[in-house]
């Protein structure tokens, strides 16, 4: 086996990432059509701004938010809006989501927009904030949570500490790896902006231990600008390392409460190709309309980085990387520990796709046929929440939400130790991120109940009180009759 | 292209509950080869006679409860259950003590209770407390050990097995010729006709550590033992929470009365003190689940087994120890969960 067990919970995980980091970020060919999902990012779907037939430019705005946390969207060629209907989605495992069909017209005609290049130092916190959600920024290790968002709620008195995570945990996601290695001053660049915006006083890269190109570039773009409130912090490449609340544990030696955010404790934590997505917006203008993909496994014969623009097909990417291998077998969005596997390959790039596995059945280790849990523990020592998933797995069957409560189910970040480690071959994390939404629809019907009960009881003492007022009141009006006044 | 989909992760490691079987039975090796060389062949019978068993009850409790029966064959944990059963048993005891012990042990202990990973109990454990308690007079006709000055009979592979099939020694010997008591048995007996410690321990059973023979059996347990925490296979809590308890209750004794007590390492290298603590209190399946609650689950073990040893009327007590703990388990479960992550501590 390749793992080892650590104190503090995770894997030590063969990396697989020298494949797709030999050679330099090259760019993905261009397709004649680009497919944008309205819901590719965390909240409510984009609203489109175009219609079809309109004529579109590159970097143009084509859906605004939606009110609440939601993200801009930008044309990522000129061309010509051919329909907005649903298409198949790879965030939606394939299902159809309303999208934006844009016809290539190969001419790449910008879109002026003046206002784009500003002079950030001269922004407010909150102009920052706003100008940020205009480039259509949103998180790029995966979740594609509106970043301007996330950076709003976190303002505070004396700022947050920033943390830039560059901790890319996952074995075959190699996308931040080479963006450090080769775009060290974007990262910088966008980590001043960012103190900027949010008042910080302090920026920490986190960065793997394995990953010596993209310290030294790091540290030299850190050099060249001589910005002191910039460091670098090197952690252990462990899996779940680069999850944000064990990146903080890890780097701060705090924890992010359970039911709260990084906020909390006054740390704002945001990948290193978001750091680089908004230099590229401020300083040149460029919206988020492409983003770098792994494209790796030993399914694809070249493996590689491409700078990929939103919305490309992934069969596209494919082909770039000269196609499939005979031993293809699973196609997979995301790293090989929590990457989600798909049906077919005729699906857009979103914002989210930070990698694409064409996985062989030499990449996939597959399960044997299951076996009841003998309670060995070893997923309780590589989890890295800390849980108990044998005694989860005992109360899931027959399903017992008081002790699931307990136990944390809600705490479980599917992160895909415990079934890695699992000798009886469980699929562990399938079964609770089945069994989380009925936990939580259950704690809610405990809660509304109790509520109701407490109105209840409450009621009860209310009308009891008012009874004994009147009775007293009845007594008062009663008593000189019957008692002679001193 | 169109390709099928799979839940993630999309790897796991290459382990199965047959491996931890199989490198459990391979750390008991040793102990049975030392079994041998002290107490004759009789093991060896005792083994197959208790696997035989253990396979054919498995395969008929799997059949009746409807569950495909080859993976659950070849996992091996009936095997496990027959070897330490076995262990446990006087070398020469009847065949049908073995037969009936592994049969209750699989049939009533694992399989009614649900099978593999839903038994509360530790299935050797219970065979092993049945016998005990329905047999007392066969489980204690244990055989001298090789090497000792008074005499030792040696009986051959054939008349090992004639004896083990047919209860009858051959003519030439008595049952009162080849038995003797365990150590732990003897040390008591004696102190209790009145004799003091330095007395008792002259008795040619006992060695420089513990029982003669005996002793040696521990240390190879101790090493296959020792091999299964560096393959991780089981973890230190339990093992050293067991002895770590033995040990503390042996010293406190052995200080409060030297004359009356055995000492710490005699208690460690005597009867099941170091089998149990690697090999039978370390079944994770009856026993308590949190780091926490594996160290309280042992050093109840341990405490249990001293006191049962030292004040109780049976010969050994481990396995009541580990009955009466592994009842516990749930209540210590309950009170043992880990902080999770985010949560105050």
């Amino acid at each position: 086996m390749t793992t080892e067990e650590l104190v503090t919970g995770g894997l030590r995980l063969e990396a697989h990432k020298q494949r797709s980091t030999k050679a330099p970020i090259r760019a993905a060919s261009l397709t004649e059509r680009y497919v944008i999902p309205l819901d590719q990012h965390s909240g409510l779907p984009a609203v489109p701004l175009v219609k079809p037939s309109d004529r579109v430019r590159i970097w143009q705005p084509i859906a605004q938010p939606a009110p609440g946390i939601s993200a801009w969207l930008h044309s990522p060629v000129s061309g010509e809006v051919l329909a907005i209907e649903p298409r198949p989605a790879p965030h939606r495992l394939g299902a159809p989501t309303l999208s934006v069909v844009i016809a290539n017209d190969g001419r790449d005609e910008r879109f002026e927009n003046a206002a784009a290049i500003v002079s950030f130092e001269r922004l407010s916190p909150n102009e920052a904030c706003e100008h940020i959600a205009r480039g259509g920024i949103v998180g790029l290790g995966g979740a594609a949570f509106p970043t301007a968002s996330k950076l709003a709620s976190s303002l505070c008195e004396n700022g947050p500490k920033l943390l830039l995570n560059g901790a890319e945990c996952e074995p075959y996601i190699s996308c931040d790896e080479v963006l450090m290695r080769e775009r060290a001053e974007d990262i910088v660049f966008g980590a001043r902006a960012l103190l900027h915006a949010l008042c910080s006083p302090s920026c920490t890269i986190a960065i793997e231990d394995d990953v010596p190109d993209a310290h030294t570039a790091l540290r030299l773009a850190i050099d060249k600008v001589g910005d002191a409130r910039i460091r670098i912090k090197v952690v252990p490449a462990i899996y779940p390392a680069g999850g944000e609340r064990q990146l903080i544990a890890t780097v701060f030696d705090t924890e992010v409460p359970h039911d709260g955010l990084p906020a909390d404790i006054g740390v704002v934590c945001q990948n290193v190709g978001t750091a680089a997505a908004i230099a590229r917006w401020i300083r040149d203008g460029q919206p988020l309309v492409s983003r770098i993909v792994t494209v790796t496994g030993d399914g694809v014969r070249d493996a590689g980085n491409l700078e990929t623009r939103i919305g490309t097909p992934f069969s596209s990417l494919i082909a770039d990387c000269g196609g499939y291998t005979e031993r293809m077998s699973r196609l997979i969005m995301g790293g090989s520990m929590m990457g989600t596997s798909l049906p077919h390959d005729d699906l857009p790039v979103v914002k989210a796709t930070n990698c694409i596995v064409a996985a062989s059945s030499l990449d996939l280790q597959l399960r044997g046929a299951e076996m009841p849990c003998i309670r060995c523990g070893n997923c309780s020592q590589v989890c890295p929440a800390f849980l108990l998933p044998q005694q989860l797995h005992w109360y899931l069957q027959p399903f017992d939400s008081d002790q699931l409560d307990r136990h944390g189910l809600l705490d479980c970040i599917e992160c895909g130790c415990c079934d890695y480690v699992c000798p009886s071959q469980i699929p562990l994390v399938e079964r609770f991120r089945e069994a989380k939404p009925l936990l939580t629809r259950e704690l809610d019907a405990h809660l509304s109940a109790d509520a109701a009960r407490t109105r209840f009881l409450a009621r009860n003492e209310r009308l009891a009180r008012l009874e004994a007022e009147h009775r007293a009141k009845l007594a008062a009006k009663r008593r000189p009759k019957n008692e002679p006044s001193s | 292209m169109t390709f099928p989909t799979a839940p993630a992760p999309h790897v796991v490691a290459h382990d199965s509950v047959g491996r931890v079987m199989r490198i459990v039975i391979y750390a008991l090796l040793p102990t049975v080869a030392l079994h041998v060389v002290f107490f004759g062949v009789g093991l060896l019978i005792q083994i197959a006679l208790g696997a035989a068993t253990a396979l054919i009850c498995e395969a008929v409790a799997l059949r009746l409860r409807h569950k495909p029966i080859e993976p659950f064959l070849k996992d091996g944990s009936a095997i496990v259950t027959a070897i330490l059963l076995a262990l446990c048993l006087p070398p020469l005891a009847p065949w049908w003590l073995v037969v009936s012990g592994t049969a209750f042990a699989i049939l009533l202990a694992k399989h009614l209770y649900g099978g593999l990973g839903a038994n509360p109990f530790n299935p050797a454990m219970v065979g092993y407390a049945v016998l005990l308690v329905s047999f007392p007079v066969q489980l204690l006709q244990w055989l001298p050990p090789a090497g000792m000055e008074i005499e030792h009979v040696k009986l051959s592979v054939g008349e090992t097995i004639q004896t083990i099939l047919t209860g009858s020694l051959p003519s030439r010997l008595t049952w009162d010729a080849v038995t003797s008591p365990t150590p732990l048995d003897a040390l008591r007996t004696s102190l209790k006709l009145g004799m003091t410690m330095v007395e008792a321990r002259a008795a040619p059973i006992f060695g420089t550590l513990g029982g003669r023979g005996w002793e040696w059996i521990n240390l190879a347990t101790l090493a296959g033992g020792l091999a299964l925490l560096v393959l991780r296979i089981i973890r230190w809590h339990i093992p050293v929470a067991m002895l770590g308890a033995i040990v503390l209750c042996a010293s406190l004794m052995y200080l409060v009365d030297p004359g009356t007590y055995a000492g710490p390492i005699f208690h460690l290298t005597s009867g099941a003190s170091l089998l149990g603590a690697f090999f039978i209190a370390t079944d994770p399946i009856s026993a308590a689940t949190s780091d926490r609650g594996r160290v309280i689950y042992g050093a109840g073990i341990g405490v249990l087994t001293y006191v049962i040893r030292t004040w109780g009327g049976y010969p050994d007590g481990v396995a009541f120890a580990v009955l009466l703990m592994n009842l516990s388990v749930p209540l210590i479960d309950r009170y043992t969960i880990p902080r999770i992550y985010g949560h105050a501590r």
